[in-house]
């Protein structure tokens, strides 16, 4: 029992993980109808952001910080000069942009901080909280920051005009315009917030993974089939099915072993492609030929 | 009375079809001007040329400045809201987000509080479905939807695009009496596309018959109710 607890816990905790990268997967899904394959490149380069600035002695919350604002405007302005060009460019082409930079942003990682695997600190205490040892502290805190991330995203595009904007934009371009939203920027702004959670995502998982150009490749493909799992158009769905994903994938590397946790992924990508391909939220597109 | 609109030898084309073949009109402050004509004709281009919602080559000035090549977000800044063909739904979200979004470009929000409660004045079904998904809402009450979130902006021209279309004679006459009423309380222009002409030129002041992208009547509402040839093609009696 104590076992199980455990395992679901610590599932938890990366399944916020997921979460976070696959809620920025849906933003961008939801306005472009593409996925950034970019998306956790971005994070692991936000990572060493933050890495670097702790080096530097920075104190680690004011890295924090600081590194979620630089990976909003790194997210701004890659949609700006590099997405936006190829906006009315045939889906592939957009996608070995995509692809080009998620291979960018990793061959700069390793040129500029080497490929070397480094350790990176965690905000929270070393012992176990209220000296229990179901769950360490940097567990229970990455949860709580991943949940206070997640509430915020969504009372952002819940309650305030500039979210409305946002969602409007995302669902109905045209219309937007003829209301006075200026769509090219919501899009920024999208990828923008997405980059920002993104690099919440990386700090919170660096110091479990440990920081190195590769860390995120794992990460994005279990985000991958969380977002797949909840509906690639559903915020929410994602949300939960990193979740799911998180506790599922370490609940099998307890039983069946830890050479199987990816497996997880790639089966739970396959089988919601075969079994309900619109996920556990999402809406069934039905379209006209 | 000033032309509020005033559209000089327009042009538009989407990729290499030519819809207009350079067209003139106006609207006039405070006025009513229709446009009529069979599908096809370039009714709904000549609304989406207005708003730089399509290429187009010509003169459009707006209250004295040019408007003719500017984003369609900047057009709308400066007073013009359109009612699009097909609505232009935010069907994912509620009637109150939908009608938030008209008066986004707004800043005064006490003002927008008190349009809130005069767009419900108008049409209290949207009331009554103030949080209701808006893609559920029928036909008609989209339409008033559409009306409502152009209202918001407080317009000082609306473009509509065949508001009729698709409507129940009795919610068409409804709608009709309040494009009236606000035409007249608030002061707000209109320019109307329509293909029921008899219904537009009760409405209107001044027409314009269009045919395959160039104008080939025009004149006063009366007038054009009067002309034979519009009478046999267009009115049908």
């Amino acid at each position: 029992m104590n076992v199980l607890l455990h395992q679901v816990l610590s599932g938890l905790a990366t399944g916020g993980i997921y979460a976070s990268v696959a809620l920025a997967l849906v933003m961008i899904y939801q306005a472009t109808h593409l996925v950034n394959f970019a998306q956790g490149e971005l994070a692991m380069f936000s990572t060493y952001i933050a890495w670097s600035l702790i080096q530097a002695g920075v104190p680690y919350w004011v890295a924090f910080f600081a590194t979620v604002a630089i990976a909003f405007l790194l997210g701004v302005l890659i949609e700006r000069l590099i997405v936006q060009p190829v906006e009315n460019a045939p889906i592939l082409s957009v996608v070995i942009v995509f692809i080009g930079l998620l291979v960018i942003f990793n061959s700069l990682a390793g040129w500029i901080f080497s490929y070397t695997i480094k350790p990176f600190p965690s905000p929270f205490p070393a012992a176990p909280p209220f000296g229990n040892s179901y769950v360490s502290s940097h567990e229970l805190g990455s949860i709580a920051i991943t949940l206070v991330v997640l509430v915020l995203i969504f009372a952002f595009f819940r309650f305030t005009p500039l979210g409305l904007a946002m969602r409007a934009a995302a669902q109905n371009p045209v219309s937007s315009r003829l209301v006075g939203i200026r769509v090219g920027w919501m899009l920024a702004l999208g990828w923008g917030l997405a980059a920002a959670i993104g690099s919440i995502a990386g700090i919170m998982v660096a110091p479990t993974v440990f920081l190195e150009p590769n860390m995120m490749a794992g990460i994005l493909l279990y985000a991958f089939a969380a977002a797949l799992l909840g509906g690639i158009d559903s915020p929410g769905g994602a949300v939960l099915g990193g979740f799911i994903v998180g506790v599922l994938e370490n609940l099998v590397g307890a039983v069946l072993g830890t050479e199987l946790k990816l497996s997880v992924a790639l089966v739970l990508i396959v089988g919601v492609l075969v079994i309900r391909p619109s996920g556990l939220f999402g809406k069934v597109r039905v379209t006209r030929v | 009375m000033s032309q509020l609109l005033d559209v000089r030898g327009l042009h538009a084309q989407y990729g290499p079809t030519r819809v207009l073949h350079g067209i003139d009109f106006s609207v006039e402050e405070g006025g009513i001007t229709t446009i009529l004509g069979a599908n096809g004709a370039g009714k709904t281009t000549t609304l989406r040329a207005v708003c730089g919602m399509v290429k187009t080559q010509g003169e459009v000035t707006l209250a004295g400045a040019r408007i003719d090549g500017k984003p369609t977000e900047r057009i709308v800044r400066l007073g013009v809201a359109h009612v699009p063909d097909g609505r232009g739904t935010f069907v994912d979200l509620n009637v109150e987000e939908n009608l938030r979004l008209g008066a986004y470009t707004r800043r005064d929000k006490v003002e927008v509080a008190g349009d809130f409660e005069r767009v419900f004045d108008y049409f209290p079904r949207l009331k009554e479905r103030r949080r209701q998904q808006a893609g559920l809402l029928s036909g008609g009450e989209q339409q008033m939807l559409a009306v409502s979130r152009a209202l918001m902006l407080r317009p000082r021209l609306l473009l509509l695009d065949e508001p009729s279309f698709g409507l129940a004679p009795r919610v068409v006459q409804e709608l009709f009496d309040i494009l009236r009423t606000i035409n007249q309380q608030a002061g707000v222009s209109m320019l109307l596309v329509e293909q029921n002409a008899s219904l537009a030129l009760q409405l209107a002041d001044h027409a314009y018959l269009l045919e395959t992208g160039r104008v080939v009547i025009s004149g006063t509402a009366e007038a054009i109710r009067g002309d034979a040839a519009v009478r046999r093609s267009y009115l049908g009696y």
